[in-house]
């Protein structure tokens, strides 16, 4: 089957039943975006879907079809997405494994609005757990894209 | 400057282990081996475009030292901050820990055990660049000095990455003196994560993202009940998924060795194992709460023990008893734990985010026979440790090596996250048995103590912490409680339980449960006093003056004794954990559904130096939200010898919602530097307890805390 991956369209020989995570990260090597419950309760997994943010864990590649899948890779050339540089001035990151699940998270929540309230984003980041306990900084760092505001730390 | 004989670093031995634990009296370091010589060819590299990499003899699991480790090179090194790069060390016997004689991560050590030794290094390569450019330019080098990557005489400068050669072939210096504090450039200031470009863009390697040809996946069938053996199997439909290559039968389970993971899981789900429980099949944790109450009754091991405390209690003009309990617990990182393994050519490769490298070079070694020399463990990002990935026994290694030797082939042995829930190594299930005596104004004369659990370091190599069968991670944050010193008659004693239940250290090990009874206990006391929880903690503490000043510092900038909107109330506790003293003001509501809601916590920190405040903020931060899910929400629970829980649907943490606005104040201090990753955690748990009982006046003793 084809699948639309960050812009480029890619064949893949795969059964329609595995989740999209696996082919992306065993049969494309696309390792950013991560495993972490597979059954869509922690969020490490999300790509976008056509700009919505997916979780990748739970769904066969089968129902992907012409929907063109961007991955953590594939958000920016060179991190330079307005969350990604929001996430390097607020300093977010810990252990990182979840961070590519949050940042999708995050720039999904921005493309459909702009200026959330502190309730958009519990419910829009919800779904993706930190362990490190980064919530802080990342709710921080979404209104900081948000706003726009470059001022440092 | 390179590593200048790889051969030597990498000829491994066996690491001494000598302790895993550091007291906070500061055994550990009077334990310390003899200190081989540093040499910084082994620590830093410097290339010729002046890219300055620092090797990290710890493991980066989100903790920072990626970047603390490198300031303190940096700092004496006089480099080009921003041309410093990090790798993590390969296993070899130069990057054994300096207080354990092993390479290791854990006890909140990283910083403060290398604070010497990485500024030694920093401070030895620059006296080798400086002799460099003297020999270059045919000057005594005394007349040189340096700045941001040059030596610089008058006005003219020697980039370092042009001099890097020739310093490599000096010998290191003998001795070096290091800056004085107030020349410091970076130490002290907040600074920015050297880690983050590659941990926002997906290119950050985790020991999942190990990939090469012909590397397979394997899931390991493990017994649903602890200690349960493989009695037979039947492999037929699990070799009938596409994918699936081989089925083997190992010590720990039966592992399904596959060509991607899906293939891998798919395999597992279609395999049919029949297993031999043994003893764990009827393991209840209620029950076995039940007996921990019933032999809470009698004392046990003695801890401490200081006056008459039976007498003093009988003759008390009133006294309170409480009984505190926590539940075991999963750590859950967000990386399921993995670990790959190649065994080719007389040699084994092995892949993992672990905190004891060295334990698992000598368990690979111990199973694949090889010389441990012949092992080599590559660490990648740690995709949270939380104690975890520090196994003393080195099982999740040892599983994926055996898969690895019976499969003949390279093998990355993958947890699910129901493994890793269902699997074991838990913080320990506890019972604190408490009982105060109390004078007539309500201060306390007489404290009995009795703590129930699991001894973490049995059976391990850290067995030799134990002594007069005390395990000092049980009772660690009783036995050297700061109130129990304005207690004239105590009494402190252990009941050393065991059961199937594998159990583990879990972010601030015994201080998650310690706190939590100390400080419950004592806002019991205060609240029978009628006093103000505050001030009557700073009775008690007025000959400590660390701890008063945080609690003080929390208080204020949580408003303490201001009014707050009806529905609020604050809660405080102050625990020392790690040798860094941590006060924390929670403020909590409850709803209508009964649930609790924590809205901010103060927090205060005196760990001494915070070498880089920016990341004692995170962590502190970070230490807040591990333990409130803790608070909240977690729990394993066993029934006939099963773990209840199995994902994050049932096994909760704390999500976005939970999280308070964590304000972090830090103490500096001239206090001997503490730990930071673990002290955050301990006060949480007891500050929201207290603020809870302020609210609604019920006193929780049991974790998660739960009102209805």
């Amino acid at each position: 089957m084809k699948l639309h991956v960050n812009g480029a369209v890619l064949e893949v020989d795969a059964p329609g039943e595995m989740p999209l995570l696996w082919v992306l990260r065993d049969l494309l090597g696309y390792t950013g975006t991560k495993f972490g419950c597979g059954l869509a309760q922690c969020g490490v997994c999300t790509v976008h879907l056509d700009g919505h943010a997916t979780r990748s864990c739970t769904l066969p590649v089968s129902m992907v079809g012409e929907r063109k899948i961007t991955t953590i890779e594939g958000l920016s050339a060179g991190g330079t997405h307005a969350v990604q540089r929001a996430w390097a001035i607020l300093d977010v990151v810990q252990c990182g494994y979840c961070q590519s699940g949050q940042i999708m998270c995050a720039a999904a929540l921005l493309a459909e609005k702009p200026d959330p309230s502190d309730a958009d984003i519990d419910l829009a980041m919800g779904g993706t757990i930190c362990r490190c306990g980064t919530y802080q900084r990342i709710r921080e760092a979404i209104k900081h894209a948000a706003s726009g505001r470059r001022a440092e730390r | 400057m390179s590593p200048i004989s790889r051969r030597e670093i990498l000829r491994s031995g066996a690491g001494l282990v000598i302790a895993f634990h550091v007291s906070r009296r500061g055994r550990a370091a009077e334990m310390a081996p003899e200190k081989p010589k540093t040499d910084p060819n082994a620590f830093v590299r410097i290339a010729p475009d002046d890219s300055v990499t620092v090797l990290l003899a710890h493991s980066e699991m989100g903790q920072g030292i990626w970047t603390c480790l490198a300031m303190l090179i940096a700092e004496e090194l006089d480099c080009d901050w921003t041309k410093v790069r990090v790798e993590h060390a390969p296993s070899a016997p130069a990057y054994a820990h300096p207080l354990f004689g092993m390479m290791a991560t854990g006890g909140s050590t990283s910083t403060r055990a290398e604070f010497e030794r990485y500024r030694q290094v920093g401070a030895m390569a620059r006296d080798m660049l400086v002799r460099a450019a003297a020999a270059k330019w045919k000057t005594d080098a005394k007349t040189l000095r340096t700045g941001n990557g040059f030596v610089i005489m008058g006005k003219e400068r020697l980039a370092y990455g042009k001099l890097a050669e020739a310093a490599q072939q000096l010998p290191p210096p003998e001795k070096v003196a290091l800056k004085d504090r107030k020349n410091w450039k970076l130490i002290g200031k907040a600074t920015r994560r050297l880690d983050t470009p590659e941990k926002i863009t997906g290119k950050a390697k985790f020991g999942m993202d190990v990939q090469f040809p012909g590397l397979k996946t394997a899931l390991v069938a493990r017994p649903p009940v602890f200690g349960g053996k493989v009695k037979t199997f039947d492999a037929s439909k699990a070799k009938a998924v596409p994918g699936v290559e081989q089925v083997l039968q190992i010590p720990s389970g039966v592992a399904v060795v596959a060509t991607n993971f899906w293939s891998a899981k798919q395999g597992r789900d279609e395999l049919k194992v029949e297993w031999d429980s043994g003893p764990g099949a009827n393991l209840d944790s209620d029950a076995l709460m039940a007996s921990y109450r019933a032999q809470a009754r009698s004392p046990g091991a003695p801890v401490v023990k200081a006056g008459e405390p039976d007498a003093a209690l009988a003759s008390a003009a009133k006294r309170l008893e409480a009984e505190y309990d926590v539940p075991f617990l999963a750590h859950a990182t967000m990386e399921p734990l993995n670990c790959t393994v190649k065994i080719e050519n007389g040699g084994c490769e092995v892949w993992t985010g672990t905190q004891f490298q060295t334990i698992e070079q000598m368990t690979a070694a111990a199973i694949t026979g090889l010389p441990p020399g012949k092992v080599q463990v590559h660490t990648p990002f740690l995709g949270g440790g939380f104690g975890r990935r520090g196994d003393p026994r080195g099982a999740f290694v040892a599983e994926a090596v055996h898969v690895a030797k019976a499969a003949a082939v390279p093998v990355k042995t993958v947890w699910t996250r129901e493994d890793d829930i269902k699997g074991g190594l838990y913080r320990p299930m506890f019972l604190h048995r408490v009982e105060v005596g109390v004078n007539d104004k309500g201060m306390p004369l007489a404290w009995k103590h009795t703590i129930v659990g699991q001894s973490i370091m049995s059976g391990t190599p850290f067995e030799r912490m134990i002594k007069n069968g005390i395990d000092p991670t049980s009772v660690e944050g009783v036995s050297d409680s700061p109130y129990l010193d304005a207690v004239p008659a105590r009494h402190v004693s252990l009941h050393t339980t065991k059961n199937p239940v594998p159990i583990h250290f879990w972010r601030s090990v015994g201080n998650t449960h310690t706190a939590f009874a100390m400080e419950s206990m004592i806002d019991e006391l205060a609240w029978n006093a009628g006093q103000d929880p505050l001030a009557f903690r700073l009775t008690l503490l007025k000959d400590k003056p660390r701890f008063a000043r945080a609690l003080k510092a929390a208080a204020d900038k949580a408003g303490w004794g201001k009014p707050l909107p009806s529905g609020r109330a604050r809660g405080l506790a102050v625990h020392e954990s790690f040798g860094s003293i941590v006060a924390e003001v929670a403020e909590v509501s409850v709803d209508s559904e009964k649930s609790i809601h924590v809205h901010k916590v103060s927090c205060a920190i005196d760990c001494g130096l915070a070498v880089n405040p920016l990341a004692v903020e995170a962590q502190v931060q970070g230490a807040v939200a591990y333990g409130l899910s803790a608070v909240l929400y977690s729990e394993v629970t066993l029934r006939k010898g099963q773990v209840e829980q199995s994902n994050f649907h049932d096994y909760r943490v704390a999500r976005m919602a939970d999280m308070p606005e964590v304000t972090v104040q830090i103490l500096e201090s001239d206090a001997r530097m503490g730990g930071v990753g673990e002290p955050g955690t301990p006060p949480i748990a007891p500050a929201v307890a207290n603020a809870v009982y302020a609210l609604t006046r019920k006193r929780l003793r049991s974790l998660p805390l739960r009102l209805a």
